[in-house]
This record gives structure tokens, C-alpha cells and sequence, in this order.
């Protein structure tokens, strides 16, 4: 089978503008601090001003005083009914972890954690109430810095003592997948050390995170800015020792995710006992600045790297020892990040020797998880890096040295030394056209003119060469991973009597456009008109089961599912149409919507035969009235998508100040089903990979309160900030699922951040400046250039 | 409690009384007394621009302003944007454009690209990018956003063939 023989292209292809846009453009949005119930009431958070302290008693009077206050709980309240958050991912059996309750009971354990939840009959009176809870706090020593964790001098959670969650490791040598490590690093030719900082990240979602529970009637009802309603409503069971079966779980219009919605929050949970303790609706939206503080964070690790090669650029191992700031607590799947970004250090090349080593370590910081890339942007920015960092060491040019050591086309399938198949690909491809786009010689040959002519603003040519595994995931993985659940997803096709369709997936968008490309899907698949074809999605109650959206696996995981289950629904109807043609089923062809018997122009439509079925006057014996199907994929293997992106980087030497030229990418994530959903995926991850080059950063102080605490501090880059980038694709389809697709939602994010990075550092290297820590900022620029020009360059 | 003030306020073309606390902000007015939730709140800091509005046909941030400084004004939201069924252009150009994906910017992004199309019909990428500075998308990383702004300035006119002009290509064509 060649990968796309079986979808006829009439929509898979086009640029369909969104089915989503229509309600979004005219205000008639669905997001859930829109909700209004009856009766409903409003919760305010008592948070924690310490990162590190023993609650020694809490004095609730004179809030509970407070005029429109119906209640006010603490940890202590509600301590014998709100268990402990869940962790999804214990990465080794010794994994150990602090109980995580959502109202903390006698010690906080970050700045921002909740002690109090105030339930008022406006926004405004219990907002108001939140200052007059009195909690005396006895103050515990802090333990902020990542390496000074690792020490255990100062321990985060006392009870655990040890920072040390888990230790981790990946090694070629003793998995089998390779050569041991230690011999390569003991006999390299060229040994290049470097320790990167990943620096804390906030995924900074646009919509605050809203939760409003309906407790009233016999299934309890929440609404919430969630990416995982499914998972939600299991854990929400799991926690609260409900019948899952007893709740139902919407997450309506979701205002992006990026991962930092991947979450069973501590808000939500409150927001269950509260409206259950009330028996009203209950409703939380919490502000930017308890988001920025108390909304997991992401990224926050130390690569301590080790790459040996010969003399000719050809690399002999590669070792990497990290320090993963899981923060406070281990939240769904904290502690599996870093895991994630194991298997992708080796990246595009063909390493013959590798060992991966975590320790995964507890701080008096927010709790970190899943953020857009979520463990392989980590990996990608070391190997690129320290990529450029050997080619800078031999002297070549380091889109050569990439190719020296890159996977060539003729060679896929190729098993890596981590062990994963990469089936397809075709890097060559993909950088000869970003080459060409960029104008590579030319903006080297004017990069030497600047260069000698001690120009004060300076260029520089950063590179990535990157894939992903995506798609996530093969259940079996994931099984020998440790990791709680599988990785499928689940899809339900339904033909309507009037022959229009409804799709129901479990895979639940946030701004990715599902309902716009499923109905592409199936629109070709069942040949009935685009317009035809209703995606519901988001309400456990609609869409039973389902694994919801992260990891860039909706199409290659859920659509394929959704494939599956037209399929099905091609199956019955062609016994129906066999029995309404009075033919033979293996006569019947089915084709753009309609059956028809071979070497006949007999046939009837799908939209016929729904409405057969649905009356059901006329089927064939023992059929069952009904073309309704259901259908749930777990895929083979991952998807590997991969691409080139360049940057030329303009440093003013004299100010700091950074300037991204240009910024070309040519991306092969496979075949495409919607070009536009496509292109907006890559901008929008472009843009928070340049950010994390270039200017976010969680910052905390030595007491362990967040600095960059509301977006005057944090700095989510705005349009003047961010160049017009040029994009472009290659397309080597995937083997491993039907459509030939890929994946595409973590790709800009993944590739940009090292080739911003290696940009900035390849304008000013020559000045003696080998390292910047990220966000390469104006003020941290200029530094470097100062500490190079008075140190001669040796740092 | 501070006692309370009566203001009237034309909202998306209705004139409304209310009586409300002077500490009352003018995005909890129209979101919370007047169900007009097509205008967003994203930040507490002025940073975010999701509860752009018009005031006289000049855009504010509605969490920044009091509801009894609109005593006497007039606003538009986003849902007053489309008359008689009919899109603005911007609505049409940000839909055609694929200016949006959560949608959670899009009501404050038109309605700060009405504003600044007005101050400067003709306005160059800068002048967009920096026209839109305060209003933050954490989606499209902007590009679009600034197409679609141009295309309304251009006057490009759409078809209705449900297919994006501007980003469509034919590159599935060209199976390597
Ligand atoms: S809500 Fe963010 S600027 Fe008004
Ligand atoms: S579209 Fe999601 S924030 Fe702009």
C-alpha cells in the first residue's frame, strides 16, 4: 500500500477556512468564565506568600464575616475527602513524590500554593475576603537553584529527605541499541564538554483558567479550560472517589493549552468540593497573576553534555546528564518530561554510542510539566548546540557537519541508538531547500564583510536540524515506559437519516481546528459534501472515550481513528446496498459517496441507504438498523517529522540588542490535510520557540517569590517583537499510519529556540563570546560582550 | 461599600441604565450586567488586550476604565462589530486569513486593528506589528494577524469558495 492510495483528494489538500472561526469572530464565544448558572457562587484562592512554610493555624472568622461570604475552607476542612493530585507517570518503581493536596493542609511547599478557598455569592466579596483570612506561617529554609538541590543541603519536602525524585538512565551499551558510551568519550579524537540551561518557562495560555461545577442532579457537571476532558473526568474519580460514571466533563471553547492545560489542577478539584459542600454551582477563573504563579510551568532543566567525534566531524558518542526541575510537586506527568526528551538528544543523527541520564529533582518553585515540545525542545537545543559547538572546534561549517553525521534518504528505516524506528525521512531534501530560500552563501558572504569591517551590528547564522517523535502514542511504549495510560484515540461516525454525518472524536481541540479538518477527513472518505459533516468533541457525555490532545497526535492518532470508524460505516452500508441492488456484496463498488454494482451504472448513495436503515422497512435478515460505527486506533510507532530552520541573527555589538533578520523553515511533516491549519501551527510555534530564545523567563527570588508574577514582568512577545517568517515544506509521508501524516503542533517550537541561539552566539562568537543563557535579552548581550572585551574572550 | 451611581451607557447600539458600584470595571459591566462576553479578560495588568473595545470609536482597554467613566458614552464590542448579518471586514479578514485559533485574542485583536486602521487607513507591516503591541496572541504567533490587517487596508475583496486564498497551496501534489 503507498501511503495515500486510499484517500481520494478532494479535500485532503485544501485550505478550508475554519468552521470554528464563525462564533469566535462575532463574540458568541462558549469559553467557561462565560458560564452563568443559577445560583451559582464564586471562589477566591487564599494563597501562600512563602515558598516554604509549616501552616501553623489559619483564622477564617473574620472573612467568613465578610459581607456575601457563604463559606470558607481550608486544608483541614476538607482534608478527609481531597485526596491526593495525581501523577500519571511513575518513571521508575522507587519514584518518590510528596502527597500533593489541593488545599495545602499543615505545609506549602511553593509560593502560590492554595490554603484557603473563600465561596462568596459575587467575584468581587470573595476576592474581597481573601485579605482577611489570618494564616500564621512559620517559615522553612527554601531550595530554589537546580544544582544546589541536587546536594540535598536544603531539602524541598523534609518528610522525602532527598530532593531526588527519581533517577533515570538510557543506556546504549546495556539496552543493546549501541555501543557503550564511556569507551567512545575515553578514545575521542575531540571531546566538547558544555553544561546549557533550559531556563523555567510559563506555557501562558491567552484565556486564565476557568472551572464551574454543577453539582445539582444526580451526575455531577464541570466545565473547564481543560485539553484533557477525558483524562480530567477518570482522575477527577480516581481523586474524589467518585463513580466516573457520576460525572460528566465539558471543556467548552478552551482558549489554548500548549500543554499547560494538561493538568488535573488543584483549582479544580477545590471547585468540586466546594459546590458539592454547598450543593450550588461554584464557579473559579483565576487571575493572570495566580496563573503566571500557580499554573504549571515548563522546561527548567541542566544539560550537562559530553560529545566526543573524530577529527573529521564524525561524532562517536553522545552523553548527557540532566537535572529536571519537576518544582514542588509532581503533577499528571511531570516526572515523564525529561523521559520524553530521552529518546531525541540523538536527534537526526546517526550516533553510534549514547547514554541518557536524569535526576529528577524537587524545588520551592510551581510545579513544572508538559509545555508545548515538552522534553524534546530540551533535547533538540543541546544537540544543536553543542553541534555548533563541534563544527566551531574543527573549523567547518556547520550545516556540513550536520550532514556528515545526519540519517540519509536511501537509509530509512533506521533504528537509532535510543532504539526508536524513524520510518521515514529525507533531511537533505528539506535543507537544500531552506538553503536556497535563506540564501545561505550570500548572507555568509555578507556576515565576512561585517566581520571585517568591524561593523558594530553583527550577523549571525543560526541552524536547526531537528525531528520529533510525535503521534504519542503506541500503548505498548508508553506500557514499558511506566506511564499510566495508553495512547490511542477513539472516533465514532455517525450517518444521520437525512445523510448528513457526525464525527465524534476524543481527541478535543483548543484552537487546532479538528472540526475543520475531520470533516476533510471524512468528507473524502465518505464522499458527502464538506459542509455535511458535523466534528463534535469535548463533553464526556458526546464523546465517551477518548485520550484528548497533546503530542501532536490528533491526526496521525485521532484521525486515523476517525478513518477507521468511516470505514466501518462503508462496511455495513455496503451489505445494505447489496440487499437494496439486489447484487452480490463482493459486486458492489463504493466510490464518492455512492454504491454501485460492477459494470453497472446501478447504484444508490449513502444518504439513501442511512435513510433505508434508519426506517428499516427493508435490510437484509439479522441486520442491524444502524451504520453507526465506532472505531479506536493505537498506533504502531510514532510519527518522526523533521525540518531545517535557519535564522540570520543581527547583534548590535554597541547596545545588546538583537534583531531576527530572517527566519526560513522548511518543514516535512508528511502529507498535509489543511495547508492553512498547517502554516498557522508552524507560526504560532515559531514564535514561543524565538520566546524562550529570546525573552521569556520565570523568574524567582532568593526567597523563593516569583518575580515575573503578571506579563508586565513575563514577557510573552507581542507582533513588533516577531519577524514575518518564510515558510515552506517538503513532504516524505509517514509509513506508520494511512494518511501518510506526521504531525505538526510542537515542530516551530522545537526547531527555533537553538537556531535563534546559535545565531545569536555565530554574530559575536568571534569577539570571545562562546555562551549565552537563554532568553538572550539585550541587557544579557551586552554583558557577554563586555565580559569577552575585558577577559580577551576566555570565559 | 461605597454607595452606588446610576449611568447610561449605549452599548452596541442600545442604550442601557444600570445603577453600579463606582469600583465597577467597564469589562465586568459588559460581561457581568450586560452578557456582552464576547469581550474577554486575560490579564490583570493592561498587558493582554483581550477586553478591547471601542469607546466613541476610539479603542480602550475596558479593564483599565471604570463602567461610570462610559456614563454617557458609547461602546462597541465585538458583537456589535457585523451589521445587518453581514461580517466587518475585519471579521471576514481574520476568518479568511487564519488570524485566529483559540479565538481568546481575536475579539480584542479586531477590535484594536478597527482603531488603528482608522488612525492610519494605509499602514505599513511595522506600523500593524506596532499598532498591535498591546494586544498579545499566544496562537499564531502574528503573522497572519498582520495579513489579515493589510488585506482590509488593501481592500482585498473575498470570494466565498470556503478556501483560503492567501494559504493555499498545492504542495500535496508534489509527494517526494
Ligand atoms: S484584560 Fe488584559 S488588557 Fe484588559
Ligand atoms: S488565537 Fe489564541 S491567543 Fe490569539
Amino acid at each position: 500500500m503507498t501511503a495515500t492510495a486510499q484517500v481520494h483528494s478532494n479535500e485532503v489538500g485544501k485550505a478550508r477556512l475554519r468552521k470554528e472561526d464563525a462564533h469566535l469572530i462575532t463574540g458568541r464565544s462558549r469559553y467557561t468564565d462565560n458560564m452563568v448558572l443559577p445560583g451559582m457562587l464564586h471562589l477566591a484562592m487564599v494563597r501562600s506568600p512563602y515558598a516554604h512554610a509549616k501552616i501553623t493555624g489559619i483564622d477564617v472568622a473574620a472573612a467568613k464575616a465578610s459581607p456575601g461570604v457563604m463559606a470558607v475552607l481550608t486544608g483541614a476542612d476538607v482534608a478527609a475527602e481531597q485526596g491526593s493530585l495525581p501523577n500519571a507517570w511513575p518513571i521508575t518503581p522507587d519514584q518518590k513524590a510528596p502527597a500533593h493536596p489541593s488545599i495545602a493542609v499543615d505545609e506549602v511547599a511553593f509560593a502560590g500554593e492554595v490554603v484557603a478557598v473563600i465561596i462568596a455569592r459575587s467575584v468581587a466579596a470573595a476576592r474581597d475576603a481573601v485579605e482577611l483570612v489570618d494564616v500564621n506561617y512559620e517559615e522553612l529554609p527554601v531550595v530554589l537553584d537546580l544544582e544546589e538541590a541536587f546536594t540535598d543541603t536544603v531539602l524541598a519536602h523534609p518528610s522525602l529527605g532527598t530532593n531526588l525524585s527519581a533517577n533515570w538512565v538510557f543506556d546504549s551499551g546495556e539496552a543493546g541499541t549501541g555501543a557503550p558510551v564511556e569507551e567512545a568519550l575515553a578514545n575521542a579524537e575531540v571531546l566538547i564538554e558544555r553544561t546549557f540551561y533550559q531556563q523555567r518557562l510559563i506555557p501562558s495560555f491567552m484565556e486564565p483558567r476557568s472551572t464551574v461545577v454543577d453539582p445539582t442532579s444526580e451526575q455531577l457537571t464541570m466545565w473547564t479550560s481543560t485539553q484533557i476532558p477525558h483524562i480530567l473526568r477518570l482522575m477527577l474519580a480516581l481523586t474524589l472517589g467518585i463513580p466516573e460514571s457520576k460525572v460528566r466533563v465539558v471543556a467548552p471553547d478552551v482558549g489554548g493549552g500548549f500543554g499547560g492545560k494538561l493538568q488535573v489542577t488543584p483549582e479544580e478539584i477545590i471547585t468540586v468540593l466546594a459546590a458539592r459542600r454547598m450543593g450550588k454551582p461554584c464557579k473559579y477563573t483565576e487571575t493572570r497573576s495566580e496563573s503566571l504563579m500557580a499554573a504549571h510551568h515548563g522546561r527548567a532543566q541542566v544539560q550537562r553534555l559530553k560529545l566526543s567525534a573524530t577529527r573529521e566531524g564524525i561524532v562517536t558518542g553522545f552523553s548527557v546528564n540532566l537535572l529536571a526541575d519537576m518544582g514542588a510537586y509532581l503533577g499528571l506527568v511531570t516526572s515523564g518530561v525529561p523521559i520524553l526528551g530521552a529518546f531525541m538528544f540523538n536527534s537526526i543523527y546517526k550516533f553510534p554510542a549514547y547514554r541518557f541520564e536524569c535526576n529528577n529533582l524537587f524545588t520551592n518553585k510551581a510545579w513544572t510539566d508538559a509545555y508545548r515540545g515538552a522534553g524534546r525542545p530540551e533535547a533538540t537545543f543541546a544537540i544543536e548546540r553543542i553541534m555548533d559547538e563541534l563544527a566551531v572546534e574543527l573549523g567547518m561549517d556547520p550545516l556540513e557537519l550536520r550532514e556528515k553525521n545526519w540519517i540519509k534518504h536511501e537509509e530509512f528505516p533506521f533504528t537509532t541508538v535510543c532504539g526508536l524506528e524513524y520510518d521515514s525521512g529525507n533531511y537533505e531534501a528539506a535543507t537544500a531547500k531552506a538553503v536556497e530560500l535563506f540564501d545561505y552563501a550570500g548572507l555568509r558572504a555578507e556576515q565576512l564583510r561585517r566581520r571585517n569591517s568591524n561593523d558594530p551590528v553583527q550577523l549571525g547564522i543560526g541552524i536547526s536540524t531537528f525531528t520529533e517523535m510525535c503521534g504519542l502514542a503506541p500503548s505498548r511504549v508508553l506500557g514499558s515506559l511506566a506511564y499510566g495510560a495508553g495512547g490511542w484515540e477513539h472516533a465514532q461516525v455517525r450517518v444521520l437519516p437525512t445523510g448528513n454525518v457526525e464525527v465524534v472524536t476524543g481527541s478535543s481541540a483548543h484552537g487546532q481546528g479538528h472540526e475543520t479538518a475531520w470533516s476533510q477527513l471524512v468528507a473524502d472518505r465518505l464522499g458527502v459534501p464538506f459542509e455535511n459533516v458535523e466534528v463534535l468533541h469535548g463533553d464526556t457525555q458526546v464523546s465517551q472515550r477518548g485520550l484528548d490532545t497533546y503530542g501532536s497526535r490528533s491526526l496521525t492518532v485521532g484521525g486515523m481513528a476517525v478513518l477507521a470508524a468511516a470505514d466501518k460505516v462503508i462496511e455495513k452500508a455496503k451489505v445494505v446496498a447489496a440487499h437494496l441492488l439486489e447484487a452480490s456484496e463482493d459486486d458492489i463498488e463504493f466510490s464518492a459517496g455512492n454504491f454501485t454494482v460492477k459494470g453497472t451504472d446501478t447504484s444508490t448513495s449513502l444518504g439513501e441507504i442511512a435513510l433505508a436503515t434508519f426506517a428499516a422497512h427493508n435490510l437484509p435478515d439479522g441486520f442491524e438498523p444502524n451504520l453507526d460505527s465506532d472505531a479506536t486506533f493505537d498506533p504502531v510507532n510514532f510519527s518522526f517529522p523533521h525540518g531545517t530552520h535557519l535564522a540570520a541573527m543581527e547583534v548590535d555589538t554597541e547596545t545588546g540588542q538583537v534583531r531576527i533578520r530572517k527566519y526560513v523553515c522548511v518543514d516535512d511533516i508528511g502529507v498535509v490535510v489543511n495547508p492553512m491549519i498547517v502554516e498557522g501551527q508552524v507560526h504560532g510555534g515559531l514564535a514561543q520557540g524565538i520566546a524562550q530564545a529570546l525573552y521569556e523567563e520565570a523568574v524567582y527570588d532568593d526567597a523563593g517569590t516569583l518575580v515575573t508574577g503578571s506579563f508586565v514582568d513575563y514577557l510573552v512577545p507581542s507582533a513588533p517583537d516577531l519577524p514575518h517568517y518564510i515558510t515552506d515544506r517538503t513532504q516524505t509521508p509517514s509509513t506508520t499510519n494511512q494518511l501518510g501524516a506526521k504531525g505538526v503542533g510542537e515542530a516551530g517550537t522545537i526547531a527555533s529556540t537553538p537556531a535563534i541561539v546559535n545565531g545569536v552566539l555565530d554574530a559575536i562568537r568571534h569577539l570571545g563570546v562562546r555562551d549565552i543563557k537563554m532568553p538572550c535579552s539585550p541587557s544579557r548581550v551586552w554583558h557577554a560582550l563586555e565580559v569577552a572585551k575585558t577577559t580577551g574572550g576566555a570565559q | 461599600m461605597a454607595s452606588s451611581k446610576t449611568i447610561t451607557v449605549e452599548v452596541d447600539d442600545v442604550s442601557y441604565t444600570d445603577d453600579v458600584e463606582p469600583r465597577l470595571l467597564l469589562v465586568q459591566y459588559l460581561r457581568e450586567r450586560l452578557g456582552k462576553t464576547g469581550t474577554l479578560i486575560g490579564c490583570d495588568t493592561t498587558n493582554c488586550g483581550a477586553c478591547t473595545v471601542h469607546l466613541d470609536g476610539v479603542s480602550v482597554k475596558s479593564c483599565t476604565m471604570f463602567a461610570v467613566q462610559a456614563d454617557g458614552h458609547q461602546v462597541t464590542t465585538i458583537e456589535g462589530m457585523a451589521t445587518d448579518g453581514k461580517l466587518a471586514p475585519l471579521q471576514e479578514a481574520f476568518h479568511q486569513c487564519h488570524a485566529l485559533q483559540c479565538g481568546f485574542c481575536t475579539p480584542g485583536m479586531i477590535m484594536q486593528s478597527a482603531s488603528l486602521l482608522k488612525e492610519n487607513p494605509h499602514p505599513s507591516e511595522a506600523e500593524i506589528r506596532d499598532g498591535l503591541e498591546g494586544n498579545l496572541c499566544r496562537c499564531t504567533g502574528y503573522q497572519n494577524i498582520v495579513a489579515a490587517v493589510k488585506s482590509v487596508a488593501d481592500g482585498v475583496e473575498y470570494g466565498d469558495s470556503g478556501v483560503s486564498a492567501s494559504l493555499e497551496d498545492a504542495q500535496n501534489a508534489g509527494v517526494s
